[in-house]
Parts: structure tokens; sequence; C-alpha cells
């Protein structure tokens, strides 16, 4: 029956993943949530950008929970609830601190969770291999969103050898 | 009150000088970029002795970088109501930095197309306003002007998520892209949802003449980017200037030439209404006078009126404001008196011409 975890076939599919195979297919996976966290699909070798997808949102889904809203940033002594209340942060720690519970928000906001873009000269001017291996991942979602599969395929192929 | 301060009231604005590329629907470029200093908490989280730190470092800084010794600097919360509003008038604070508590200062080069703002919501915010369409320019302004401070601040900045900000919506390059455009014509075509449409297939946002929360008064509307973090600078400005400016440029365009061609007695209409209003009212409120004045200016340069000189109508903008208008007084003047002074200063200013 459609909606139904393919796995365990006893609860609703609430991950729905779409991946680019090898091959430049796309397959998709639908699972409940706990048989997602079991089959460990997060460790699991994925295309970086679907592996980020899911992370993102298996941290959105415990996002909100009552002891994250309660975490504190030690350096500045902000809750995470203050935050949300105010709607700016304490101190440039709290994005390590309350991490979790901002890529979700990162993600609404920006539709993006890394950095592309000018750093302070101290790091060095130019782009870090980071930096392009994260403004590739976006133009493969936006080629894979795009149906087109070939771009998707050549930029795997390129965020792969960066990746090495 | 501060004497440079009248200095400034005197001076054209840089982003109201009516030139620069596309000028006729381009008022201005403005970018800012938000800056704070690592080993300070953000300001939410900063007492009064730690915001008084911070404003020290940063004006401190911008008096030994030799890009910016020679700026003004003033102390917001030294000043009074009148004097802020002037600065926000002229855009060189923001209306958050002029209504804000504790201390809070403003740093602008003698031009004022390029400020910093100490302690507003974040340690620093840069901006650079210019004339048109000139985007690459401001960039390469700002750009400068960062690097020279970076040089000497250690700027809070994250190997993930960038430069980092009190507020998650600007973190990343911690830029802000506004574009300020004059679309009287397709105002009066009822077609302002074309904008709308452009700007948020690219995930823009439009706001009136002096930021958030603001009316979009006599037709100006600011287009500025929201997505801050996961592009660079040069793409977010790139957005501007290949897709969304020349396409609600263009829109504008056509609407004047469809009002020119097929409906003149409208658009003439609204012109001379316009000029006749401005030329011999005896009180004039502030969103009157704006709505006439972006008619006349459209008039203007459309060539329907030749006798006035874009400056006068460019100058007006802001003299007219109630903080310039005040100023230029003399003093302080409640709302009516404020409609006799804008009036009568309408009227002796293009009478002139």
């Amino acid at each position: 029956m459609a909606g139904m975890c393919e796995s365990c076939k006893k609860e609703a599919a609430t991950f729905h993943l779409t991946n680019l195979t090898r091959e430049g297919q796309k397959e998709e996976q639908h699972l409940c949530e706990g048989c997602a966290i079991e089959q460990g699909l997060i460790q699991v070798q994925k295309p970086a950008y679907a592996h980020e997808v899911l992370e993102n949102f298996m941290k959105s889904a415990k996002g909100d929970a009552a002891s994250m809203a309660n975490a504190v940033c030690e350096t500045c002594g902000i809750s995470y609830l203050e935050f949300r209340n105010q709607g700016l942060l304490g101190c440039p720690d709290d994005y390590d601190v309350f991490r979790e519970m901002l890529l979700p928000l990162l993600e609404r906001a920006h539709e993006a969770t890394h950095h592309t873009g000018k750093a302070p000269r101290s790091l060095g001017t130019g782009r870090t291999s980071q930096q392009q291996i994260q403004q590739l991942k976006r133009k493969l979602a936006d080629a894979v969103a795009a149906e087109d599969y070939e771009r998707a395929a050549e930029l795997r192929d390129r965020i792969d050898k960066l990746e090495l | 009150m501060s004497a440079s301060l009248e200095d400034v009231i005197r001076n054209r604005c840089e982003w109201l000088r009516g030139e620069g590329p596309l000028s006729e629907i381009v008022i201005s470029t403005r970018i800012r970029l938000a800056r704070n200093i690592r080993g300070f908490p953000f300001l939410p989280r900063a007492d009064a002795d730690l915001r008084a730190q911070v404003a020290d470092t940063v004006e401190t800084t911008i008096r030994r970088t030799d890009l910016l010794a020679d700026y003004l600097h003033l102390s917001i919360d030294e000043l009074d109501d009148l004097d802020r509003r002037v600065l926000v008038e002229r855009q060189l604070i923001s209306r958050q930095h002029a209504e804000g508590s504790g201390t809070r200062r403003v740093a602008f080069d003698p031009g004022g197309s390029c400020s910093l703002m100490i302690n507003e919501e974040d340690h620093v915010r840069v901006q650079v306003m210019r004339s048109g369409m000139q985007l690459d320019a401001a960039w390469e302004q700002i750009n400068a002007v960062d690097d020279a401070l970076d040089a000497k601040l250690d700027f809070a900045y994250h190997a993930q998520f960038g430069y980092l900000t009190a507020c998650p919506t600007n973190v990343g390059t911690g830029i802000r892209v506004s574009v300020m455009l004059h679309l009287p014509a397709l105002r009066i075509t009822n077609e302002l949802d074309k904008v709308g449409q452009a700007a948020k297939d690219m995930k823009l946002a439009i706001r009136g003449l002096w930021g958030e929360g603001t009316e979009a008064l006599g037709d100006f509307f600011q287009i500025s980017n929201q997505i801050t973090l996961g592009r660079s600078e040069e793409e977010l400005i790139d957005d501007f200037h290949r897709t969304v400016i020349p396409q609600i440029v263009e829109y504008e365009q056509q609407a004047r030439q469809a009002l020119t061609a097929k409906r003149l007695h409208a658009l003439d209409d609204k012109v001379y209404r316009a000029m006749g209003g401005l030329q011999s009212a005896r009180l004039m409120s502030s969103t009157e006078a704006m709505q006439c004045l972006s008619h006349l200016r459209m008039g203007l340069n459309i060539g329907r009126i030749k006798t006035i000189d874009l400056n006068t109508v460019n100058d007006l903008f802001i003299q007219t404001q109630p903080g310039h208008l005040q100023k230029l007084h003399g003093g302080r003047l409640n709302g009516e008196q404020r409609s006799i002074a804008r009036a009568a200063l309408i009227r002796s200013k293009l009478h002139q011409n």
C-alpha cells in the first residue's frame, strides 16, 4: 500500500529519499522514521546531497524537543528558548552550541547550510575546497531538481574527486 | 548639535544625485555587510560596558585606517531626535539604529556614500550607496572597506557558516543588496504585481523607501536579497544585475511607453496635476509631496515637462522630509507648521526655475 514503510511495512513512511545511482538513475526509498534510523542511513555512503538532506531532516525532526529548548550556551548564558523568543543569538559560540536546531532554520531561510563567499584574509583569499564542494553540491541539487541527470552525474564525479 | 551635521544637511545626498546607469528608473544602489568582532558577545548579551568597548574598538579602528581616516563620527545616543531623523532620511543610519538604546555610533565619509553603523543589530554594519544602477562599483568600494577593517579586526567567522551575525537570517556573507526603484507608470497601469512576482521568483523582498516596515511612498520601492548563506556575494549581486532589475526596468519602460502612446491624457493629467499642486498648495503633507514629486519626476524623465531641473526635484525629495524640513527651517515645527513650511519651500524652489 502506498505511504507504508518499505522495510517494516507497518509504519507510515515519513522518509522519502530520492537517490541518484552511479548510473545516473533515480532511485526512490520510502521508510518510516524508525527504520531509517535502524538502517543507519546517515552512515551509509550516499550521494553527498542526499546524505545532507537526510541529516538535516533527522535533526529538524528532533528539533524543538523540550531538552533542546533548554540548551544553554555556557559562553553567553543564552538559552535556545530565549533565542527563539527574541530572534537574536547571544554570541558567536551559539552557532555551534545550537547547531542542531539552527540547521533546519538556516535551511528554511537560505535553502543552504554552508557559506560560500568571502572569508577573512587570515584564512586565505581563495575559495577553500570545502566551499567548492558545497557550491557543487548546490548545483547538483539544482540539476536533480531540474531532472538534468547528465549534468548531475558530471557534477557528482567532480564532487567525488574533490572529496578524495 | 554637531557642526559637521549642519554641513551634511546642505550637501546633496550621494544616492539622490540622479546620475548613473538607468537612473531614470533606478534611483540608487546600496550594499551593506554585517560583521561582529570575535571575543565579544552579540549586542543582545552585551552590557553597557561591553557595548562601549565594542564601540571604542570599532571607532579606533576606523580612525586608524587610512581609507577611512577622514570619516565623520557621531554618537547616536548623544544626538537629539531631529538630528537622528536627518541621518535616517539620508539613509546614513537605519530607523532601528536611530530608535535603539545604549552606546551606538555612526561614521560616514564626507560625501555620504559610505557609512558604518556601530552597535546597530551587529557590532558593525558597513553600507555603501550609489546613485543609479552601480552594483559593481558599490561592491568594489564596500569590499575594500571590509578588507581594510579585516586587516585590523578579528571578525567572528565560522568555517561552515561564514560571517556570524546576531540574527541567523544574515549569517554567511552578511550581505544585503538593495536597489531602489521609481515605478510610477506601473502604479498607474496597475501592474505592480508583475514586480512582486519577479522579486518573489528570485526570493527577493520588496520594501518601501526607508526600509523595513515602511510604505512604498511616492512609487519608490526597494528590492533586496533575503538569502545570505550558501551563495557568494558575486552570485547574489549577479541576480540583481542580470535578472531582476533589467526585467523590472523593462516593465516600467513598457508601461511608460504604453501610457505615452495610448493614454497620454491620463499621463499628462497626473504630471500636470502634480505640478499644479506643488506650485500652488499652501498646505502639503510629506505623503502628498512624495506622490506629487514622483509624478513630476516621471514627467521630466519622459520629456513632458522641460522647464524644471531634475536636480531640483531630487533635492526636494529629501528637503521636504520632516527632519530636513525642520533643520532647514531652523527649529521644531508641529504638523500643520510643517505642512505650511513644506508647501512654501516647494513653491519657492519650483518658481526659481
